[in-house]
Formats: structure tokens, sequence, C-alpha cells
């Protein structure tokens, strides 16, 4: 699509219908229904849905289009603009926030699916003045340049040294049976979800191995 | 993303009802790859319907001395269970050796199994692609073919299928158990689930419109060292060039499962009989009928040294 096109909201209606109807054919295929796809209503118009976030503690009801992810719901309706965009596709893990007690990519989960669930949010780990143990410790190990993926790595190295004490085995384990070690080859395995392009690597595994240590 | 409706469901058969009867329905669980693919517009389901709400999320014993494993138990629960490890060690390192942690806490049981290619041709619309637009070519069998399949291919596709898990459950003669619109149930062989791509690479499953797996039932431990061994090209977090998933018993004999290299988890019981006297048979007859492009024909060296390096691993650890 050129430009002009963009700015020609009937082309790219036309565009959008044209291409619905060639997905929509491999649909039908699937579903064994040719009309199924001909019967539905006009696809981009947005279905909305109410729901509550738990979030840091605090409950936010929210009404959003259900295509909405529980990224953008941090970010562009609660304005929680801690937790990053990096990839968007799971790939990157600047997005990671800890809900239901697990760590998760925020960019693969769609809001409505977490109606009701607990989100924890690098701002809920700690503030200035009151840092989170592995906040502090980033600070004080250096373990970032730009920042960008900080608060993914931050919420991810949290929830998996909670892994971790909960016996949770990873690929570095010699023995998968046994409980896992708490070796400097287990946290690098455990974190590789988190991507860092300025490759603070070196301490990023400082900093939590810090708090590892501290944290038996 | 296309808009769509969204329900959650509230039991095992009214979402199999749903989805059959709901135009353009999808099921969604962990929602990793659904997710994914929604975003560039190559999945667009006018309606999902959430089954994390069902109780499809428990390991429990059969009375055959087996294992039943809910759809929805996460693959972080899979790998971390105490009898998975003890009894079924393959599947436990299977596991972790795929995706991240964080996916690995949302992905489900039933969804890795059904999760689709990572051909990066399917994955570009402006690309030619039989799985994403029946007819329209394969882009692919021109293109760069490190990460492709080399047997169970076709003209019409040549996609790999990505799942380390299925790998594992393939080798331990794994079971699917599922429901369908009209409230029956039935168990498919994994085997039998994953269709090869021939002239319709776009259905790539046994299961009809609206049928809902509920468990992976395993049959009682099979006893041996169990090693699966992942080869990539970085050492966390990327899919398989090869993978090989060994279960060998004391006399040197076994099952022999590969990854990386076919549409579906590749295993073949006749072939693998020569395990004891020649490992390399088994390779060799696994991949008898593959079709290699100079960026993929390492994989029959490489699937060869991996099932060595395998075999190596397995008799160092008794």
């Amino acid at each position: 699509m050129n430009e002009s096109d963009a700015m020609n909201p009937a082309r790219r209606e036309a565009l959008a219908l044209g291409r619905d109807m060639l997905v929509g054919g491999a649909a039908a295929c699937w579903a064994g229904s040719p009309s199924a796809r001909a019967a539905s209503p006009r696809r981009d118009a947005p279905v909305m849905r109410k729901l509550t976030l738990r979030v840091n503690g605090a409950a936010q009801a929210l009404e959003l289009d259900t295509r909405t992810t529980l990224l953008d719901a941090l970010r562009e309706h609660l304005h929680l603009t801690g937790t990053k965009k990096g990839c968007d596709h799971g790939q990157c893990g600047a997005c990671t926030v800890i809900a239901g007690g697990r760590r998760i990519n925020a960019c693969l989960s769609l809001a409505v699916m977490h109606d009701g669930d607990e989100v924890t949010t690098i701002e809920g780990l700690g503030k200035p003045g009151h840092l989170h143990p592995m906040q502090a410790a980033f600070v004080r190990h250096d373990a970032y340049q730009c920042g960008y993926c900080t608060p993914g790595q931050i919420c991810s190295s949290v929830a998996m040294l909670e892994e971790l004490r909960h016996g949770i085995p990873s690929h570095a384990a010699a023995d998968v049976a046994a409980a896992p070690a708490w070796t400097p080859d287990e946290l690098r395995e455990r974190m590789s979800g988190n991507i860092c392009r300025c490759g603070a690597y070196s301490n990023i595994i400082e900093a939590i191995t810090e708090v590892a240590g501290a944290q038996p | 993303m296309k808009a769509f409706t969204y329900e959650r469901a509230t039991s095992t058969a009214q979402a199999a009802v749903r989805a059959a009867s709901v135009p353009g329905a999808k099921f969604i669980a962990g929602g990793t790859n659904l997710l994914d693919l929604m975003k560039i517009e190559i999945e667009a389901p006018a309606h999902l319907i959430d089954v994390n709400g069902l109780d499809l999320a428990k390991i429990e014993p059969t009375p055959d001395g087996g294992l039943r494993i809910g759809a929805l138990v996460r693959n972080t629960d899979l790998a971390a269970d105490a009898g998975v490890r003890r009894d079924y060690p393959v599947l436990a390192r299977a596991l972790l050796a795929g995706a991240s942690p964080q996916l690995r806490n949302r992905a489900t049981t039933a969804g890795n199994l059904l999760q689709r290619t990572r051909c990066p041709y399917f994955y570009d619309p402006d690309q030619a692609c039989n799985k994403r637009e029946p007819g329209s070519g394969c882009a692919a069998l021109a293109g760069w073919r490190r990460m492709h399949a080399i047997v169970g291919t076709s003209d019409a596709c040549i996609a790999a299928h990505p799942s380390d898990m299925a790998v594992a459950m393939r080798v331990l003669d794994a079971e699917v158990e599922t429901m369908r619109a009209d409230g029956s149930t039935r168990r498919i062989a994994l085997a039998d689930l994953h269709r090869l791509p021939g002239a319709t690479p776009h259905l790539e499953t046994t299961l009809d419109a609206g049928e809902l797996i509920t468990a992976v039932v395993l049959p009682s431990p099979p006893g041996g060292t169990h090693v699966y061994r992942k080869v990539r090209d970085r050492a966390s977090y990327a899919f398989a060039l090869v993978s090989v998933a060994l279960v060998r018993q004391p006399d040197g004999s076994g099952r022999v499962a590969l990854g990386g290299i076919a549409p579906k988890p590749w295993r073949d019981e006749d072939a693998e009989r020569a395990l004891a006297s020649d490992p390399h048979a088994v390779v060799d007859g696994l991949l008898k009928d593959a079709r290699t492009s100079p960026d993929n024909a390492f994989k029959i060296t490489l699937a060869r040294r991996t099932l060595d390096a395998a075999i190596a691993d397995a008799r160092s650890a008794r």
C-alpha cells in the first residue's frame, strides 16, 4: 500500500475486504462451512468488553477492544509505561510482567483473558526510595546501558528466583529429576527469554547472582 | 489484528459445540502462537473461545500405570511434575529445550501440539505459501531452507513442525483424547494427529471442526534411559535444526524420534529395531526419502551425529 492509499479510507476498506475474503476462504475450508465468513458482520468493527485487572494491588476496571493485549492495556490504558514493548511477538522479553504469580510475555496475552487476574509490573516491585532488592542490585551492578529491556529483565529475574525456589527444572540441569542448582549456568538459561541488545548480560547475571545469594 | 468476539467456555462439551457452530471460531488457551499469528493476520478468527477456565489442568495417573495430562497443563508445570521427571524424563527434557520460561508459563500441552510452523515464508504475507493461502505456491522451495523439513515434505510445502514436546510425546507412544461437538470422545495416536502436507498443507491435523483436545495420555513408563538432545543455532530459545528423543534400554535397544526435520514428529518403529546394532541404520531408515537442498543437506549428517551423541549421553547416564 502506498502513501496515497493509506490516506484513502475507501481504498483501505476495499483492500481489507479483499484480504478478508482470501483469509476467509482458507478458514472456511478448515471449518467446513463455506458460508461461515460471508455471514459474519463487518470484521473491523471493534468489539468492546468490560474486565477488571488487579494491577500492583489495585483493582482497575476497564472497557477494552477485545484485541487489546495485556501489554497495551497496561501501557496505553493504565499508563503504566514501565513495561516495554520491544518486538511485540514474544521474542525479546521486554514486556515481561508477573501475572497470577508467573512471569509471562504481556504482548502475547489478551487483556480479556486476564479478567480478575493479579498482575505485577515493574512499578509494583518497588519505587524510588523503596527499590526492590533486584532493582537495587541492577543499579549497583550497572546491569544495563540503554535500559529498555531492564524492566522486563527485573520482572523476569524476580519471578525466575521464585521458580528456582519452587524447584522448577531448566534445560541446564544435569539431572532433570534432581532439585535445581543455583549456578550461573542455570541463571543464564533461565533468563534466555530476555534479550539485551546492549549486551549487558555479564552485569545482569552479577546482579541476579547477588540477589539469589542473599535469598536462598 | 481483525476484530473478534470473545467468550469464556463454561464446559468442555459447550466449548466444542460453540466451536463447531459459531462462524470463524477458534479456541484460545495459552495464545502464545495464535495471538502472534493474529497480529499479522495470518490467523483471523471471528470468534475466540477462551478455554482457560475449563477443568483440564490436572496430571493424573491412569488405571494401567500411565499418565493423563490435561490439555491445559502449562509446559512449565508438565516439565516440573515429579512423576514426569522420574518416569518420562525425555518429556521434561524436551519441554525445557523449547521456547523461553515466559512462554512455557503460558503455553499448554494441547496448544503445543497444535502450534503452527515457524517457516519464515508462512509468516510473511508477501510470500507465496500454500499453507497460508492454498494454491498460491511455496516460496520456500526456491528460498532459504536451513530451518525446513527434509522428509515428509511435498512439492506444495516443506515446512517443519516446530515442537520439541511433540517429539518426546511421539517416542512415548502418546495418545490424544478429544471431545467433538456431538459430545462423543475419541483417542487419536499422536502418530496420527498431524497430517503430512501432500497437496493440502493447510490441513495440518486429523481433528474435526470444533474438536477439542482434552488430554494427552501416556502409556506406562517405558523404563530405560531417556535423552532429548537438541541442536540449534544458539544455546537457548531457538528452534531445532535437528533434535533426537531417545529412550534406550540397557541392552542398547530402544526408541528414537527426530524433530526439526519433518512436518510432524518423525519416528519409524521398523527402522529403530537396528538401534542396538547399527544406530546409523536407524537414521538412514528414518531419512531414506530425504529431499534436501544445499541449505539443509547437513541435517542428514547432523541427525546421525546427534543420535550418536544422544546414545553416548544415555551410556554415561547409567
